[in-house]
């Protein structure tokens, strides 16, 4: 059922080791017809992944034969339940190079992963809260989930939201880094890589300019982690967030992870069940994390499908999904750079880049651009992808957005450059 | 999905040449609303005056950004409520969103919704019809503010 890396049938012009091919035949969802009989061309992947039929698998047998509430039911299908919940913590962890399993939390999405971090922060005691007067630093490119979380904790706290501005080609301004992060920093939040312009910030600078002034650094990961091989005890970040829909995953999980020292220091975010020691009628204590952080029942069909998206990910290689990535994302480059009066947001050089591929056509709105599209059965992204600042700071006021996966071939861009220009052809502006 | 369903030439011609277009004076209410999804933007004005038919929509103008749906959608709407009594603009707003929100299944009124009957087809695309809808609701909010400010005269 996975297509592993290194098959038999390749062509030399195949750069990497992943057979595109046999990987389709895993996703069902790439067979479907849609209106007119058009298949399915998915490039809307960096919004969620489509799910390979093991993931389907996992979550329906995990329903029709281990369902049970975990660590609080004490029978045999709890205990396998609680078995294949925790299991898969120790497959996130190992996928994501976490030190201990201890560090991972499960959340709902990337963004209650942020929100979880940036509420406990307001809240912690001592030198690890945010007061008035700190800085927290985040930078112009944030998807929204990376912004309103720290203009929340900020507006509460009375301290200063400050923000990396970007330059001209999409990447991060870091010309004023030692004045931006400054002794007052408490927090640097930053997106690995652009979910709407596609570049891939340097973490590791950024975070050691961070840890001079004794900060901590945040990454949000949900569009590195499906795309790239991560090792978060290297990255130098000191928490990490990204979500399972967008790696193949189910929809319904998110991962925080954490140094396990600072969250064992970090206050509880939800109150409830299973996050306690003890409970009494005037007071409780804390589990120690990651329990401390999954108040209630959580995600565990999802954690289980989660950790088959990653067993799949794993046998592909992430190696090979990051080559195909960057030959998929330079191939739709120089394809769309071939049309006039389209114009690209972002790096347009694969140059510290990543996949997501945002443009505006000239003369036609991108709801327009995505409805033609769409009628050829070509699934993008049109609007501000939730990152209205960084659409705003190249004068744009939504754009198209194509992103590709490991499932992604080139004959899908070459598709979605003609409907392109079928689009310039039917409002006239070609 | 046919597209020369949704993008009907009257849509196109209303999108290339909008109606009523920019911001005027006088007026007595002004608003602005979004479509947060996709980041539409149009900001409305409203000017009634006293007239023997009651309370007239004297001028509708307004500054918007958006798709084609959206824009040629306001374009129209100008047409179809300026020199109306309000009761009967509003009525038109009630004919107009109960076509959006039809499904495809009311055929209009070309009487009453004029170049407003293009956009039957854009209520067979769901996700379109709130770009159709949105310089209706910032007409209507105008009009209710509007009309409250005179009230409270």
């Amino acid at each position: 059922m996975t297509a592993i890396a290194g098959g038999t049938t390749g062509t030399a012009a195949r750069a990497h080791g992943l057979d595109v091919e046999r990987i389709r035949a895993d996703f069902p969802i790439l067979s479907r017809r849609l209106a007119n009989d058009r298949p399915l061309v998915y490039l809307d992947s960096a919004n969620t992944s489509q799910k390979p039929l093991s993931v389907i698998e996992a979550v329906r047998d995990h329903y029709a034969r281990h369902n049970a509430n975990v660590a609080r039911a004490m029978h045999q299908v709890g205990a396998e339940a609680s078995e294949a919940y925790e299991a898969a913590r120790d497959t996130v962890a190992a996928f994501i190079g976490a030190p201990e399993r201890e560090g991972v939390v499960f959340t709902k999405n990337a963004t209650e992963a942020l929100n979880l971090v940036a509420n406990v922060l307001a809240w912690a005691p001592g030198d690890l809260g945010v007061r008035a007067g700190d800085d927290v630093v985040i930078t112009e490119m944030e998807h929204h989930s990376n912004i309103v979380p720290w203009q929340l904790l900020t507006q509460r706290t009375g301290a200063t939201l400050r923000w990396f501005g970007l330059t001209d080609e999409g990447r991060l301004d870091l010309s004023a880094i030692d004045e931006l992060i400054t002794e007052r920093t408490k927090v640097v939040s930053l997106v690995w890589v652009s979910n709407a312009l596609g570049t891939v910030n340097p973490v590791a600078e950024i975070a050691r300019r961070a840890k001079q002034v004794g900060a901590l650094v945040v990454v949000d990961a949900s569009q590195a982690v499906p795309q790239m091989p991560v090792d978060v005890s290297t990255l130098g970040a000191d928490l990490v967030a990204f979500t399972g829909h967008k790696l193949l995953g189910p929809t319904g999980i998110g991962v925080l992870w954490g140094r396990r020292e600072l969250l064992a220091e970090l206050p509880p975010f939800h109150g409830g069940g299973e996050m306690i020691e003890t409970v009494r009628m005037d007071r409780s204590t804390y589990a120690p994390p990651p329990a401390r952080f999954e108040a209630g029942t959580p995600p565990i069909a999802q954690a289980v499908g989660l950790a088959a998206a990653v067993r799949y990910l794993e046998a592909v290689g992430m190696e090979n999904v990051a080559a195909h990535e960057q030959q998929v994302t330079a191939y739709a480059l120089a394809r769309l750079g071939e049309i006039g009066g389209v114009r690209l947001l972002g790096p347009s050089e694969m140059v510290e880049r990543g996949g997501a591929v945002s443009f505006v056509v000239d003369g036609i709105h991108p709801h327009d651009v995505s409805q033609v599209l769409d009628s050829r059965g070509i699934a993008v992204r049109a609007g501000h992808h939730c990152a209205k600042p960084a659409h705003a700071r190249f004068g744009a006021q939504s754009s198209v957005r194509a992103s590709g996966y490991l499932y992604t071939t080139e004959g899908e861009i070459d598709q979605m450059v003609d409907a392109v220009r079928y689009a310039q052809q039917y409002f006239g502006v070609a | 999905m046919d597209l020369d369903a949704l993008y009907q030439e009257i849509i196109l011609d209303h999108y290339k040449r909008p109606h009523h277009a920019g911001l005027r004076e006088p007026y007595d209410a002004e608003t602005h609303h979004v479509n947060p999804t996709c980041g539409d933007e149009i900001t409305l004005r409203v000017h009634l005056s006293d007239g023997p038919g009651g309370v007239t929509v004297d001028d509708v103008s307004y500054d918007a950004e958006g798709c084609s749906i959206s824009q040629a959608s306001a374009s129209v709407m100008t047409d179809l409520v300026i020199g109306r009594s309000v009761p009967e603009a509003m009525q038109r707003h009630q004919e107009f969103v109960e076509l959006m929100q039809s499904r495809g299944t009311v055929e209009p009124d070309e009487d009453v919704l004029e170049d407003g009957i293009a956009f039957a087809g854009v209520a067979r695309f769901p996700g379109r019809v709130k770009c159709a809808l949105l310089g209706w609701m910032a007409w209507k909010d105008a009009v209710a503010q509007a009309s409250a400010r005179e009230e409270s005269r």
